[in-house]
Order: C-alpha cells, then structure tokens, then sequence
C-alpha cells in the first residue's frame, strides 16, 4: 500500500513550529519533504525545550524530534549566490514550496514569487508569516501569547477579576499548522489537477480570528448584536454540574444538558433525587444548586477519575478522566489504537511519540523520526541535482552547506 | 478565473456541533458543493442555536420577522458558510434510499457522530460503499472507532481532560478550571479532518481508490501537546499549567492598560527583546544587573510584572502594542469584537467583507478561505443555508426527482424550512 501523498515534492523553509508543523503532516501523509536548514545552527526550534535528559543539545529537541518526523535535512546557505541558485534548481521539479520567514525576507534573498514562479510556474509558494504579505502590521513580531491575544477569544478567557489567560504551552501556534497545511494541499490539488501555481499567503492573525473555537461566532454576534463575551467563572443556570470538578485522585471534566439530571444524581448513587421537588422545581435557585453541588463533591471525592468517566459515560451522563501525561501514556483507549508510536532516532533512542492524527484505511501513516542538521544534504544534491563528491567538498569548504 | 482547487467534488456532511461542521467549510471554502443533510425531526441544538438564539431572533434589528432562530445562529450564520442545506428524516427507509442515492453522486461523506449511532442510522461504511465504490467518508468521532471509549460521548472540554489538556490551560495557581471553555479541540479536530480528506482525494486521483477514514478528535487534538508529550517520554515529568508564564520567555504577560478591561499581552524571546523592554518602560538598571541574568530572571518574575504594569496601565492598549513593537518586542493587544472588527490591518488586507444573510440581514462577515490565495482567490460563495433551504435544488437536480416524489416528500415531512419538533 502506498501513502496517500506519495509523489508530492515539497520544498520547506519553515522554521520553528507553524510551518513545521504543517510540513510535518504532508511528511507523514507521505510527501517527499527536503527540509532546508541554515548550516551550522539548523531551524531553531532546534534550540527549544524540552530536551532529552534537560540537556540542550540541536539534537536533543522534543519539541523539533516532534515537529519534523519523516522529513530529510539539508543545509543550505541561501545568502550565498550558489546556494541561492541550488535552492532555484530544486524547485525546479517540486510541488510546494513552503517558508515562513518575516516578509522581507524571501526577497532580499532575490526569492520573491515572481523568480520562484519563473523557475516552476506550476510551483505553489505557501508563506506563512504573523500578519500576511501586506498591511501595517507586517513587520511585527508575535509569539504563542500575542497571537491568542489578537484572535478575540483570550479576552474572554479567564475570570472577570483577574488577567486574560492564554492556552497550554503553543497550541495556537499548532492549530495554525493545521490549518497551513489544509491551505497547502488545497492549493496543491489546485495546481496538480488545473495546472494552477499560485501563492499562498498565510496570516496567523487572520487564522486566530477565525479560529472555530468560539472565535469566529463571536464575530458575528458582535456584528449582530453588539455583545461581546466576558470572562466568567463558567457559572451555569441549571443545577446539572458542567464544569471541571476535583475528585479523589485529580479532576474529571464533565458536561451535562437539563436533561441529564437524571445520569448525574444516578451517577453519585442518590436515584431518590431524581423526583426530589426540592431539587427538581429549585434547579437555578443559587442556594440550591450549591447543597446539590456539595453533596456531588462529596460523592467524587470518594471516586477516582477513571472510575468516575467509565461509570458517567455508562449512564449516558459525559465526562472525561481529567488526565496528566503520565495517564495519558497509560489511557486505556489510547493504548488499545496504538496511539504512541516507538520510534528510534541515533541521538535520542528510542521513545513514544504522538502517532497518527486519522486512521487511514488504504494509505498507511508511517511513523518516522526527524533528521540530524544535514544528515540529507549529500543524498539530495546527488541525486536531484547529479552533484559529485568533489563537487560536494567544494561546497562545504565554501560553506555554501 | 482558473477553476477552484475542489471544484468538481461534491461533499455530503452530516456533521453535529462544533467540529464536523468546521471541517465541511474549509472543503467548501476550498470549491467543493458541501451539502449539509439536516433533519426537520431533530433540532441541531448547538450547531443551529449556540449563542442565544433566541435572544437574537428578537435583537437583530434587520432581521426578517418571520425569521426563524435556527437560521440567524452565529455558529452556523459563519461555519454554515459555502454549504448547501437539504432535509430529511433518515431513520425512514424512503429518505434513506434517497440519502443512499446521494451518496452514489457524490465524492466525500463527513460525519462525526458515535460509531455506533452512524450504524443505528445506517450510514456506516459497509452499506455505504456499496452504493459508490470510490467513496471516501471521514468518521471524526470523539476517541476513534475502536477501542473501549468507542462510544463515549464527548465534546471539547471532555475529549481535552482526556488527552492531558485540562490541566496544561488556564492560571497556575488553582483557579486553572474557572473556565473550561472546552472549544479548541473543535478547531483541531475540523483542521485536521480537512487534510485528511485531501489526502485521500490526493490518493484517490492517482489510483481510483476510495477510503474510510478512522479519525478520533481526541488524536488530532492531542498533537498540539508536543512539549508536554515529548517532555514525558524523554524525563518522566508530567507538566502543569504556567499560566501566562513561559520559562523560556521572561517576562510574558497579559498586563492592564488604560481603560476598562483592555489588556496588552506581550513575550521577550530574546536578550535583545529583554533589554529594549527595560529601556522602553524606564527600567534600563536591569539590563546588567546579574540579579536579572538570563538564569535568573524567572525568580523576577513577579517585580518584572508590577514594573510592566506601572508602564502600560498608562496607555491605551493599542498605543502600547505599537510602542512595544517598535522597539522590537513582540506585543498585541488582548483584542475584544469591536477592537477586532475595526483593527487597521485586517482593514487594510480586507478581511472583513459585507455579505447579505437572507434571514440576519447585511453585515460584516471575516472572509474566507482564511488565508490569501493570488489565483483563486476563492469566492466567499454564499452565507450559511437556511434550514432546508436547499431541497429544490438537491431532490429534484442531483436527485432526479419529480414532481410527484418531490410532493409526497413534502407530504412525509422530509422536506421543509421548519423543526416539526421544537425541542
């Protein structure tokens, strides 16, 4: 069985976690993806905690050992007139090429998208950058925090009295991978199957705002009715518990409807509450939602996590195991996909990696491990551009890779 | 104009909630006729009604009097965008056929119900695929559709407990859950259906195979984890929340400025960063003092916060931000709806584009696709469908039928612009 992308030539010049991120997914689809680094220090997300046993290292990276599995590494000066000129060559019969350097960038190197497009006019160019090729915010910087903070959504996360707070560690940052990489392989389609090159211009301002996640409706309820969201303690109307609740060995994340009342007081073993008037025809009195809510944690705090979602969920009431790593690695569901994957790399050995996002049913994913800084140089040159050893030295001594 | 990238391949998305449909519109965004098969029987209560439906349909000003709250829902006014609404009542065996019938024409079936709810319908693929061969259907259930969790149910917030999320969010310091507004995984999960389904038709173009696509959102969402993933398997260390905190970035924040409520957040990646932050909020003493050497500057954390603070309380959150970006250092206001509905520079890349919804009225609407394409620029086609607002086209173009059928599907309620059932 093939991979579902087998063929596909992308050329990455992304650095850090978006783009590397999105390439990373057409790696593991089965792109041939050419990673270009700059020689000597690499992409430096090489630099980027957490490290294998705390000890920086360019290969010791989880962060890049994660983002940049089934890709080749090879390290090209691209401010060297030659290597300017290997980097047009190698476009020359890919599909994609895809960076994300600050928009003045890719032409103070003579790369703007009309030579790129001149060398391959059915190449797609994807350049994903903080704000877009154009506008007054151009030349700004942004990081994981910013970028939340501009979407519209963190203004509304977090309690009313207290700071907006942002995500878990870059989450935004690899949700817009995501994204780049749908945008890309849309493109892609669009030049394999009508001859269309095109560039692709990514904002991640734009992509924040856009964000599914109560990002997006927002807007239109701004737009419709000039509310926008608050910051709220997540306090709900009814009696039936919806929030994240501490148990006896942690939390479990539940979610209710009205109508699950009757899970939820079957769940903490008091059917009796069920009909009870007091509860029933009181269910958004304060007063009352909070003697419900102290007799419901003192049912959890007899019960564990695990123990607590498999019965919830048995009774149709929904809740999640509010898990750490450690439960993740071991989670029962997890476990029985396969979910982690074992993969060897020469600097680190062996370790679990996230595996699969789908499971394909005709195209295997594979797992795979990122490459060292240059470990593909020579391979690529000689074989795409028939460059010999000699030829090889010659570059290295001129640090040209 | 060249054609669209998708243009040609037809989507039927039976999708529920935040996710699915999230999913269906970057195909549509994209140039595929995504046709949302909806059902007069059953109220899609959060795809259709988030937001205070109810409220909006007596709020809006423009809005048609007859208009139904269904059709003006902010979830689905947006995500419902570029897709094409058809109804009818699948558990009957006659919308069933017709359903089956659609399914023989089309190129792509989405949906993200528990697997076995997807069977109870019978809509699994083994019956699926024998009415299109070449069909490729993406299943995004919760956790996947195998395993012991195979039918749990979930949504967001419960699917990211699960996968080890929960507890990475929100403050540090035992407020963490106050809000567990649980959405992201929605986002991850539609983004990563999309490119799984282009994959397959990648795949499907070369060799005219069809495929089922097993996808938990619980394993699309999980990727995101990447540090505190890697970071167990590699030290064992099963990491927290840090709030705003990053201890490879100090200072980070979201700090108060001027006014009520408006917020800069701002992050020093760098030394260069470090030392134009203290010159621009007057505290330059820092810049050689060992006390703030990289090393060491988390456990000044907490001063470094208050000497922020005494600076951008003083300003306007966007003066700020500008401030701060020109000297270097990255920096965005904590954007509310009406800062993000005027910003100068989604103005000045025009984002935001004026669309007439036939029940919500004329209004600004962020454009898609959700990034800039210079050949095809891809169309914002339509806004969202009103319930059933599609049936003539679908039943009688791609289905066939006639008048006759047409009016006994009327007369079965399949096909209507009203929930018969208000639940």
């Amino acid at each position: 069985m093939s991979s579902a992308l087998e063929g596909m030539r992308v050329i990455d010049l992304t650095h850090r976690i978006v783009g590397p991120f999105a390439t990373k997914l057409l790696a593991d689809y089965g792109a041939d993806v050419v990673k270009v680094e700059r020689p000597g220090a690499g992409d430096s997300a090489r630099q980027l905690g957490p490290f294998f046993h705390d000890t920086p290292d360019d290969e010791g990276s989880g962060l890049f050992l994660h983002l940049n599995t089934n890709k080749r590494s090879i390290t090209l000066n691209l401010k060297h007139p030659e290597g300017r000129e290997i980097l047009l060559q190698l476009i020359g019969d890919a599909d994609v090429l895809v960076e994300s350097f600050a928009p003045r960038v890719m032409p103070s190197l003579g790369l703007d998208y009309e030579t790129l497009h001149r060398a391959n006019p059915r190449l797609v160019v994807a350049s994903i950058s903080n704000f877009g090729q154009s506008g007054p915010y151009r030349d700004y910087k942004m990081s994981e925090i910013t970028a939340y903070a501009l979407g519209g959504t963190m203004a509304t996360t977090g309690l009313p009295h207290r700071e907006p707070v942002k995500l878990a560690l870059t989450v935004m940052q690899i949700y817009a991978g995501m994204v780049c990489s749908t945008a890309v392989m849309g493109a892609y389609l669009g030049s394999k199957w009508h001859g269309t090159g095109q560039q692709v211009d990514l904002s991640l301002f734009q992509i924040m705002a856009t964000n599914q996640d109560r990002a997006l409706m927002s807007t239109a309820a701004y737009q419709y009715l000039g509310t926008m969201g608050q910051r709220s303690a997540g306090n709900r109307q009814d009696i039936t518990p919806a929030s994240a609740y501490p148990c006896a060995d942690g939390y479990v994340q539940m979610f209710a409807l009205v109508q699950s009342w009757p899970a939820v007081c079957n769940l903490i073993e008091r059917p009796d509450l069920i009909e009870d008037p007091h509860f029933v025809e009181n269910r958004t009195d304060a007063q009352v939602k909070a003697e419900f809510e102290k007799i419901f944690l003192e049912w959890l705090s007899r019960h564990g996590k695990q123990e607590i979602m498999e019965r919830a969920q048995s009774l149709g009431y929904i809740c999640g195991a509010g898990n750490v790593m450690e439960d993740t690695f071991r989670d029962q569901q997890l476990t029985a996909r396969g979910f982690f994957v074992e993969v060897d790399h020469p600097y680190v050995g062996s370790l679990r990696y996230p595996g699969a996002p789908v499971r394909m049913t005709a195209t295997p994913w594979r797992p795979g491990r990122a490459p060292l800084l240059g470990e593909h140089t020579s391979e690529v040159l000689a074989a795409r551009l028939a460059y010999d050893e000699d030829e090889l030295k010659r570059l290295r001594d001129e640090e040209v890779i | 104009m060249p054609a669209l990238p998708l243009e040609g391949i037809r989507v039927v998305d039976l999708t529920v909630v935040w996710a699915g449909p999230f999913a269906a519109a970057l195909l549509g965004d994209l140039g595929a006729e995504v046709i949302r098969v909806e059902s007069l029987q059953r109220l899609d209560t959060i795809t259709r009604t988030a937001t205070d439906a109810k409220a909006m349909h007596e709020l809006v000003a423009d809005v048609d009097p007859d208009a139904k709250p269904w059709n003006v829902s902010t979830n689905f006014t947006t995500v419902g965008r570029n897709t094409k609404s058809v109804t009818m009542d699948l558990r009957r065996e006659e919308a069933l056929e017709a359903f089956y019938k659609l399914i023989s024409v089309s190129d792509v079936f989405i949906e993200n119900n528990s697997p076995s709810t997807v069977e109870k319908l019978k809509v699994d693929y083994p019956r699926l695929v024998a009415h299109n061969p070449r069909l490729i259907m993406m299943s995004m259930s919760a956790f996947g559709a195998t395993g012991p969790y195979r039918d749990y149910r979930a949504y967001g917030a419960n699917i990211e407990a699960v996968v080890g999320y929960l507890l990475l969010r929100g403050y540090a310091d035992g407020e963490e859950f106050v809000n567990s507004v649980g959405g992201f995984s929605d986002a991850c999960g539609g983004a990563t259906a999309a490119m799984a389904v282009l994959a397959a038709l990648h795949h499907r173009h070369g060799t005219g195979e069809g495929q089922y696509i097993d996808m938990a959102q619980s394993e699309g969402v999980a990727q995101t984890l990447s540090q505190a993933m890697m970071d167990y398997s590699m030290n064992g260390r099963s990491r927290r929340s840090t709030g705003n905190r990053d201890a490879e970035r100090v200072p980070q924040g979201a700090y108060r400025c001027a006014g009520d409520d408006y917020w800069v957040a701002l992050s020093c990646g760098t030394e260069e960063e470090f030392r134009a932050l203290c010159v621009l909020i007057g505290h330059a003493e820092h810049v050689d003092d060992p006390l703030f050497a990289k090393e060491l500057r988390l456990a000044q954390h907490d001063l470094l916060d208050q000497e922020i603070t005494e600076w951008t309380s003083q300003r306007d959150s966007y003066e700020a931000f500008h401030l701060l970006q020109s000297a270097g250092i990255a920096a965005a206001p904590v954007l509310d709806q009406a800062q993000l509905a005027n910003d100068p520079h989604l103005r000045a890349r025009e984002d935001w584009i004026s669309l007439t919804h036939p029940a919500a009225g004329t209004h600004a609407y962020l454009k898609t696709p959700i990034w800039h394409m210079s050949e095809t620029p891809l169309p914002y086609r339509r806004v969202a469908p009103l319930l059933g607002q599609d049936n003539d086209y679908v039943y009688r173009e791609v289905l066939g039928f006639s008048d006759e059928q047409y009016q006994r599907f009327v007369e079965l309620g399949h096909i209507g612009t009203d929930y018969v059932t208000r639940s």
